[in-house]
Protein backbone atom coordinates (compact mmCIF):
# COMPACT_ATOMS: atom_id res chain seq x y z
CA UNK A 1 0.00 0.00 0.00
CA UNK A 2 1.16 3.42 -0.82
CA UNK A 3 2.54 6.07 1.79
CA UNK A 4 -0.07 8.44 1.09
CA UNK A 5 -3.05 5.70 1.24
CA UNK A 6 -1.94 4.68 3.98
CA UNK A 7 -1.86 8.16 5.98
CA UNK A 8 -5.73 8.87 4.87
CA UNK A 9 -6.40 4.90 6.52
CA UNK A 10 -4.80 6.10 9.77
CA UNK A 11 -7.11 9.51 9.76
CA UNK A 12 -10.30 7.86 9.08
CA UNK A 13 -9.47 5.29 11.60
CA UNK A 14 -9.03 8.67 14.23
CA UNK A 15 -11.71 10.22 12.98
CA UNK A 16 -14.13 6.97 13.92
CA UNK A 17 -12.64 6.19 17.04
CA UNK A 18 -13.22 10.14 18.20
CA UNK A 19 -16.81 9.89 16.55
CA UNK A 20 -17.45 7.21 18.89
CA UNK A 21 -16.84 9.21 21.75
CA UNK A 22 -18.63 12.39 20.55
CA UNK A 23 -21.68 10.11 19.78
CA UNK A 24 -21.49 8.28 23.62
CA UNK A 25 -21.36 12.00 25.10
CA UNK A 26 -24.53 13.43 23.36
CA UNK A 27 -26.27 10.08 24.08
CA UNK A 28 -25.24 10.25 27.74
CA UNK A 29 -25.95 13.98 27.55
CA UNK A 30 -29.13 13.90 25.84
CA UNK A 31 -30.66 11.38 28.73
CA UNK A 32 -29.38 13.61 31.19
CA UNK A 33 -31.55 16.47 30.12
CA UNK A 34 -34.37 14.26 30.52
CA UNK A 35 -33.14 13.46 34.15
CA UNK A 36 -32.36 17.39 35.32
CA UNK A 37 -35.68 18.66 33.70
CA UNK A 38 -37.21 16.04 35.66
CA UNK A 39 -35.64 17.17 38.90
CA UNK A 40 -35.99 20.71 38.22
CA UNK A 41 -39.77 19.97 37.73
CA UNK A 42 -39.75 17.86 40.67
CA UNK A 43 -38.60 20.65 42.67
CA UNK A 44 -41.09 23.39 41.36
CA UNK A 45 -44.23 22.34 43.65
CA UNK A 46 -41.86 23.55 46.83
CA UNK A 47 -40.62 26.10 45.51
CA UNK A 48 -44.23 27.39 44.01
CA UNK A 49 -45.41 26.51 47.96
CA UNK A 50 -42.51 28.61 48.89
CA UNK A 51 -43.25 31.85 47.08
CA UNK A 52 -46.88 31.74 47.27
CA UNK A 53 -46.05 31.97 51.43
CA UNK A 54 -43.44 34.49 51.63
CA UNK A 55 -45.69 36.75 49.05
CA UNK A 56 -48.64 36.15 51.32
CA UNK A 57 -46.31 37.24 54.70
CA UNK A 58 -45.29 40.05 52.71
CA UNK A 59 -47.96 41.36 51.61
CA UNK A 60 -50.13 40.58 54.39
CA UNK A 61 -48.03 42.31 57.13
CA UNK A 62 -45.79 44.94 57.48
CA UNK A 63 -42.89 42.98 58.97
CA UNK A 64 -39.67 44.73 58.05
CA UNK A 65 -37.02 41.85 57.40
CA UNK A 66 -33.17 42.12 57.18
CA UNK A 67 -33.59 40.24 53.95
CA UNK A 68 -35.53 42.35 52.62
CA UNK A 69 -34.44 45.59 53.72
CA UNK A 70 -32.90 47.79 50.69
CA UNK A 71 -29.44 49.29 51.92
CA UNK A 72 -29.53 52.35 51.50
CA UNK A 73 -25.49 52.71 50.67
CA UNK A 74 -24.66 49.53 48.65
CA UNK A 75 -21.01 49.04 49.14
CA UNK A 76 -20.43 45.30 48.90
CA UNK A 77 -22.12 42.92 46.56
CA UNK A 78 -21.63 39.26 46.25
CA UNK A 79 -21.87 37.68 43.03
CA UNK A 80 -22.53 33.83 42.55
CA UNK A 81 -21.35 32.14 39.30
CA UNK A 82 -23.15 28.75 38.49
CA UNK A 83 -20.96 27.38 35.72
CA UNK A 84 -20.12 23.70 35.16
CA UNK A 85 -17.61 21.37 36.08
CA UNK A 86 -16.21 20.23 33.11
CA UNK A 87 -15.40 21.12 29.50
CA UNK A 88 -17.25 19.97 25.89
CA UNK A 89 -20.25 22.10 26.16
CA UNK A 90 -19.62 24.24 23.38
CA UNK A 91 -19.99 27.97 24.07
CA UNK A 92 -21.70 27.17 27.36
CA UNK A 93 -19.17 28.32 29.69
CA UNK A 94 -17.86 31.39 28.04
CA UNK A 95 -21.61 32.57 27.87
CA UNK A 96 -21.96 32.35 31.06
CA UNK A 97 -18.45 33.88 32.24
CA UNK A 98 -19.16 36.86 30.10
CA UNK A 99 -22.65 37.76 31.55
CA UNK A 100 -20.78 37.39 34.69
CA UNK A 101 -18.31 39.37 34.09
CA UNK A 102 -20.97 42.54 32.61
CA UNK A 103 -22.73 42.09 35.75
CA UNK A 104 -19.34 42.59 37.68
CA UNK A 105 -18.56 45.90 35.39
CA UNK A 106 -21.75 47.30 36.11
CA UNK A 107 -21.39 46.64 39.88
CA UNK A 108 -18.18 48.41 39.89
CA UNK A 109 -19.58 51.40 37.71
CA UNK A 110 -21.93 51.72 40.58
CA UNK A 111 -18.80 52.53 43.20
CA UNK A 112 -19.83 48.75 44.73
CA UNK A 113 -16.84 45.88 45.88
CA UNK A 114 -17.64 42.68 44.41
CA UNK A 115 -17.25 39.72 46.07
CA UNK A 116 -17.27 36.24 43.94
CA UNK A 117 -18.19 32.99 45.02
CA UNK A 118 -18.02 30.46 42.35
CA UNK A 119 -19.59 26.98 41.63
CA UNK A 120 -18.00 24.25 38.98
CA UNK A 121 -14.08 24.21 38.46
CA UNK A 122 -14.71 26.09 35.00
CA UNK A 123 -15.57 29.43 36.44
CA UNK A 124 -13.09 29.04 39.53
CA UNK A 125 -10.46 28.28 36.90
CA UNK A 126 -11.33 31.30 34.88
CA UNK A 127 -10.94 33.27 37.87
CA UNK A 128 -8.36 32.29 39.49
CA UNK A 129 -5.90 32.22 36.28
CA UNK A 130 -6.97 36.33 36.10
CA UNK A 131 -5.61 36.51 39.99
CA UNK A 132 -9.03 37.37 41.16
CA UNK A 133 -10.00 36.54 44.96
CA UNK A 134 -13.03 33.81 45.16
CA UNK A 135 -14.82 33.84 48.48
CA UNK A 136 -15.63 30.23 48.25
CA UNK A 137 -16.33 28.05 45.60
CA UNK A 138 -18.07 24.73 45.37
CA UNK A 139 -16.70 22.20 42.69
CA UNK A 140 -18.68 18.14 42.03
CA UNK A 141 -22.19 19.57 42.18
CA UNK A 142 -22.97 21.27 38.82
CA UNK A 143 -24.06 18.05 37.56
CA UNK A 144 -26.98 17.00 39.62
CA UNK A 145 -27.47 19.33 42.31
CA UNK A 146 -28.95 18.64 45.48
CA UNK A 147 -31.20 20.33 48.06
CA UNK A 148 -28.32 19.92 50.68
CA UNK A 149 -26.15 21.67 48.34
CA UNK A 150 -28.52 24.62 47.92
CA UNK A 151 -28.70 24.74 51.48
CA UNK A 152 -25.13 24.61 52.14
CA UNK A 153 -24.82 27.11 49.75
CA UNK A 154 -27.43 29.37 50.82
CA UNK A 155 -26.14 29.17 54.77
CA UNK A 156 -22.76 30.35 53.27
CA UNK A 157 -24.27 33.64 51.09
CA UNK A 158 -26.43 34.23 53.85
CA UNK A 159 -23.64 34.43 56.76
CA UNK A 160 -22.00 37.20 55.10
CA UNK A 161 -24.92 39.22 54.19
CA UNK A 162 -25.44 42.05 56.57
CA UNK A 163 -26.42 45.38 55.09
CA UNK A 164 -27.00 46.87 58.87
CA UNK A 165 -22.68 46.75 59.33
CA UNK A 166 -20.90 49.45 58.05
CA UNK A 167 -17.45 47.78 57.42
CA UNK A 168 -17.80 43.99 56.41
CA UNK A 169 -21.62 42.74 55.61
CA UNK A 170 -22.68 41.86 52.11
CA UNK A 171 -25.66 44.50 51.25
CA UNK A 172 -26.69 42.75 47.47
CA UNK A 173 -26.17 39.17 46.30
CA UNK A 174 -26.51 38.28 42.34
CA UNK A 175 -26.79 34.75 41.10
CA UNK A 176 -25.38 34.29 37.28
CA UNK A 177 -26.42 31.25 35.97
CA UNK A 178 -27.92 29.73 32.51
CA UNK A 179 -31.86 29.39 32.23
CA UNK A 180 -32.97 26.54 30.68
CA UNK A 181 -35.62 27.91 28.36
CA UNK A 182 -35.84 24.61 25.79
CA UNK A 183 -33.15 22.01 24.77
CA UNK A 184 -31.90 24.47 22.16
CA UNK A 185 -32.27 27.72 23.72
CA UNK A 186 -30.68 28.55 27.29
CA UNK A 187 -29.71 32.18 28.55
CA UNK A 188 -27.16 33.44 30.59
CA UNK A 189 -28.54 35.52 32.78
CA UNK A 190 -28.30 37.16 36.18
CA UNK A 191 -30.65 38.55 39.09
CA UNK A 192 -30.22 39.74 42.39
CA UNK A 193 -31.37 37.14 45.28
CA UNK A 194 -30.98 39.64 48.14
CA UNK A 195 -32.35 41.43 49.12
CA UNK A 196 -35.43 40.14 47.95
CA UNK A 197 -37.95 41.52 45.96
CA UNK A 198 -41.12 39.14 46.45
CA UNK A 199 -42.13 38.37 43.07
CA UNK A 200 -45.22 36.93 42.22
CA UNK A 201 -45.00 32.93 41.85
CA UNK A 202 -44.49 32.33 38.26
CA UNK A 203 -41.32 34.65 38.39
CA UNK A 204 -39.96 33.04 40.82
CA UNK A 205 -39.49 29.18 39.47
CA UNK A 206 -36.41 29.51 37.42
CA UNK A 207 -36.54 25.83 37.14
CA UNK A 208 -38.55 25.68 34.11
CA UNK A 209 -41.15 23.90 35.51
CA UNK A 210 -44.63 25.38 35.09
CA UNK A 211 -45.39 28.19 37.80
CA UNK A 212 -49.59 27.62 38.83
CA UNK A 213 -51.18 30.97 38.49
CA UNK A 214 -52.00 30.81 42.29
CA UNK A 215 -49.70 34.01 42.76
CA UNK A 216 -52.07 36.49 40.98
CA UNK A 217 -54.80 36.01 43.26
CA UNK A 218 -55.70 37.46 46.70
CA UNK A 219 -54.14 36.34 49.63
CA UNK A 220 -56.62 35.30 52.64
CA UNK A 221 -56.28 36.61 55.89
CA UNK A 222 -53.67 33.94 57.60
CA UNK A 223 -53.45 33.16 61.17
CA UNK A 224 -49.76 32.96 61.97
CA UNK A 225 -47.70 30.22 63.66
CA UNK A 226 -46.63 31.38 66.10
CA UNK A 227 -46.10 34.72 64.81
CA UNK A 228 -45.74 36.61 61.62
CA UNK A 229 -42.09 37.31 61.91
CA UNK A 230 -41.08 34.35 63.23
CA UNK A 231 -43.02 32.61 60.21
CA UNK A 232 -41.28 35.07 57.81
CA UNK A 233 -37.64 34.18 59.58
CA UNK A 234 -38.41 30.70 58.77
CA UNK A 235 -39.21 31.40 55.27
CA UNK A 236 -36.64 33.63 53.86
CA UNK A 237 -34.03 31.59 54.40
CA UNK A 238 -35.78 27.85 52.85
CA UNK A 239 -37.22 30.71 49.87
CA UNK A 240 -33.60 31.63 49.13
CA UNK A 241 -32.39 28.03 49.13
CA UNK A 242 -34.87 27.11 46.65
CA UNK A 243 -34.28 29.87 44.42
CA UNK A 244 -30.48 28.54 44.20
CA UNK A 245 -31.80 25.03 44.05
CA UNK A 246 -33.98 26.15 40.96
CA UNK A 247 -31.48 28.20 39.29
CA UNK A 248 -28.42 25.08 40.00
CA UNK A 249 -31.12 22.58 38.47
CA UNK A 250 -31.86 25.16 35.49
CA UNK A 251 -27.82 25.27 35.21
CA UNK A 252 -27.62 21.65 34.87
CA UNK A 253 -30.39 20.97 32.57
CA UNK A 254 -28.71 23.86 29.74
CA UNK A 255 -25.33 22.42 30.53
CA UNK A 256 -26.09 18.82 29.57
CA UNK A 257 -28.62 20.70 26.67
CA UNK A 258 -25.21 22.45 25.36
CA UNK A 259 -23.47 19.37 25.84
CA UNK A 260 -25.42 17.56 23.86
CA UNK A 261 -25.65 20.25 20.66
CA UNK A 262 -21.63 20.67 20.95
CA UNK A 263 -21.25 16.68 20.88
CA UNK A 264 -23.48 16.31 18.06
CA UNK A 265 -21.73 19.07 15.98
CA UNK A 266 -18.71 17.14 16.83
CA UNK A 267 -20.38 14.01 15.49
CA UNK A 268 -21.12 15.46 12.63
CA UNK A 269 -18.16 17.27 11.88
CA UNK A 270 -16.59 13.75 12.10
CA UNK A 271 -18.90 12.27 9.56
CA UNK A 272 -17.88 14.93 7.64
CA UNK A 273 -14.06 14.79 8.12
CA UNK A 274 -14.40 10.36 7.48
CA UNK A 275 -16.43 11.15 4.32
CA UNK A 276 -13.62 13.36 3.09
CA UNK A 277 -11.03 11.09 3.92
CA UNK A 278 -12.20 8.45 2.28
CA UNK A 279 -12.94 10.21 -0.87
CA UNK A 280 -8.80 11.35 -1.11
CA UNK A 281 -8.04 8.03 0.07
CA UNK A 282 -9.73 6.44 -2.57
CA UNK A 283 -8.20 8.68 -5.22
CA UNK A 284 -4.65 8.01 -4.01
CA UNK A 285 -5.45 4.05 -4.49
CA UNK A 286 -6.81 4.88 -7.92
CA UNK A 287 -3.64 7.45 -8.91
CA UNK A 288 -1.82 4.12 -7.37
CA UNK A 289 -3.64 1.36 -9.46
CA UNK A 290 -3.29 3.69 -12.72
CA UNK A 291 0.03 4.41 -12.00
CA UNK A 292 0.74 0.77 -11.71
CA UNK A 293 -1.22 0.22 -15.16
CA UNK A 294 1.46 2.77 -16.74
CA UNK A 295 4.13 1.48 -15.56
CA UNK A 296 3.30 -2.23 -16.30
CA UNK A 297 1.68 -0.76 -19.69
CA UNK A 298 5.04 1.18 -20.06
CA UNK A 299 6.93 -1.48 -19.65
CA UNK A 300 5.40 -4.13 -21.67
CA UNK A 301 5.71 -1.37 -24.93
CA UNK A 302 9.45 -0.73 -24.01
CA UNK A 303 10.15 -4.91 -23.77
CA UNK A 304 7.98 -4.94 -27.17
CA UNK A 305 9.87 -2.33 -28.65
CA UNK A 306 13.39 -3.94 -27.44
CA UNK A 307 12.17 -7.56 -28.86
CA UNK A 308 11.16 -6.33 -32.40
CA UNK A 309 14.36 -4.22 -32.45
CA UNK A 310 16.52 -7.31 -32.40
CA UNK B 1 -68.70 16.48 52.85
CA UNK B 2 -65.98 19.28 52.21
CA UNK B 3 -62.51 17.84 52.31
CA UNK B 4 -59.25 19.02 52.52
CA UNK B 5 -56.84 18.67 49.47
CA UNK B 6 -53.36 17.76 50.65
CA UNK B 7 -49.76 18.50 48.91
CA UNK B 8 -46.62 17.54 51.34
CA UNK B 9 -44.22 18.40 49.33
CA UNK B 10 -39.94 18.39 49.63
CA UNK B 11 -37.31 20.58 48.67
CA UNK B 12 -36.70 18.41 45.89
CA UNK B 13 -40.03 16.32 44.79
CA UNK B 14 -43.36 15.75 45.92
CA UNK B 15 -43.81 13.30 48.86
CA UNK B 16 -48.00 13.02 48.98
CA UNK B 17 -50.74 14.70 47.27
CA UNK B 18 -54.17 13.05 47.88
CA UNK B 19 -57.92 13.73 49.82
CA UNK B 20 -57.60 13.82 53.20
CA UNK B 21 -60.68 14.60 56.20
CA UNK B 22 -58.00 15.43 58.88
CA UNK B 23 -54.41 16.92 58.82
CA UNK B 24 -52.79 16.98 62.07
CA UNK B 25 -49.17 18.61 62.36
CA UNK B 26 -46.64 19.85 64.76
CA UNK B 27 -46.16 23.29 65.30
CA UNK B 28 -43.60 25.35 66.94
CA UNK B 29 -46.51 26.00 69.31
CA UNK B 30 -47.72 22.49 69.76
CA UNK B 31 -50.24 20.50 67.66
CA UNK B 32 -52.15 21.60 65.24
CA UNK B 33 -55.51 19.59 63.77
CA UNK B 34 -57.22 21.00 60.03
CA UNK B 35 -60.72 19.67 59.29
CA UNK B 36 -62.14 20.87 56.21
CA UNK B 37 -63.32 24.64 56.82
CA UNK B 38 -60.42 25.80 58.96
CA UNK B 39 -59.67 29.21 58.26
CA UNK B 40 -56.24 30.62 56.36
CA UNK B 41 -52.78 29.52 58.35
CA UNK B 42 -49.28 30.14 57.66
CA UNK B 43 -47.43 28.07 60.65
CA UNK B 44 -43.88 26.92 61.41
CA UNK B 45 -43.18 23.36 60.91
CA UNK B 46 -41.22 21.66 63.53
CA UNK B 47 -39.51 18.54 63.58
CA UNK B 48 -41.88 15.57 63.75
CA UNK B 49 -44.47 13.66 62.52
CA UNK B 50 -47.92 14.77 60.64
CA UNK B 51 -50.29 12.59 60.42
CA UNK B 52 -53.34 12.56 57.47
CA UNK B 53 -56.34 10.90 57.86
CA UNK B 54 -57.53 10.08 54.30
CA UNK B 55 -60.69 10.45 52.53
CA UNK B 56 -60.31 6.24 52.36
CA UNK B 57 -59.79 6.14 55.93
CA UNK B 58 -56.46 5.36 56.07
CA UNK B 59 -53.72 7.32 58.30
CA UNK B 60 -50.80 8.31 56.21
CA UNK B 61 -48.33 9.41 58.53
CA UNK B 62 -45.24 11.68 57.33
CA UNK B 63 -41.82 12.53 58.91
CA UNK B 64 -41.49 16.22 58.05
CA UNK B 65 -38.39 18.29 59.02
CA UNK B 66 -38.55 21.68 59.23
CA UNK B 67 -40.53 23.92 56.76
CA UNK B 68 -44.09 25.53 56.94
CA UNK B 69 -47.74 24.12 56.78
CA UNK B 70 -49.98 26.66 54.95
CA UNK B 71 -54.09 25.71 55.19
CA UNK B 72 -56.56 28.27 52.80
CA UNK B 73 -59.34 27.15 50.67
CA UNK B 74 -59.18 23.82 52.13
CA UNK B 75 -56.28 23.46 50.98
CA UNK B 76 -53.00 22.32 53.14
CA UNK B 77 -49.83 22.37 52.06
CA UNK B 78 -46.83 20.82 53.92
CA UNK B 79 -43.72 22.36 52.46
CA UNK B 80 -40.57 20.61 54.55
CA UNK B 81 -36.76 20.72 53.93
CA UNK B 82 -36.92 16.74 53.86
CA UNK B 83 -39.91 14.95 54.03
CA UNK B 84 -40.84 11.05 53.94
CA UNK B 85 -43.57 8.78 54.38
CA UNK B 86 -43.43 6.59 57.44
Amino acid sequence: MGAQQRVFKQKIRSTQSLRKIFKAMELIAASRIQKAIARSQAASPYANALTRAVSAVASESNVEHVLTTESENVSRAAVLVIGPDRGFAGAYSANLLREAEELIRLLHSEGKDVQLFTIGSKAKNYYTFRDRKIERSWTGISESPTAENAREIGEALLENFDPESADSGLDEIYIVFTKFVSSVTHDPEYRRLLPLEVVDAGEASTGGGSAESSGAAAFPLYEFEPSAEAVLDSLLPRYIDSRILSALLSASASEQASRQAAMKTATDNADDLIKTYTRLANTARQAEITQELTEIVGGADALAASAAGD
Amino acid sequence: MATLEVNVVAADREVWVGEAKRVIARTLDGEIGVLPGHEPVLGVVADGEARILTTGEDTVRVKADGGFLSVENNRVIIAADQAELL
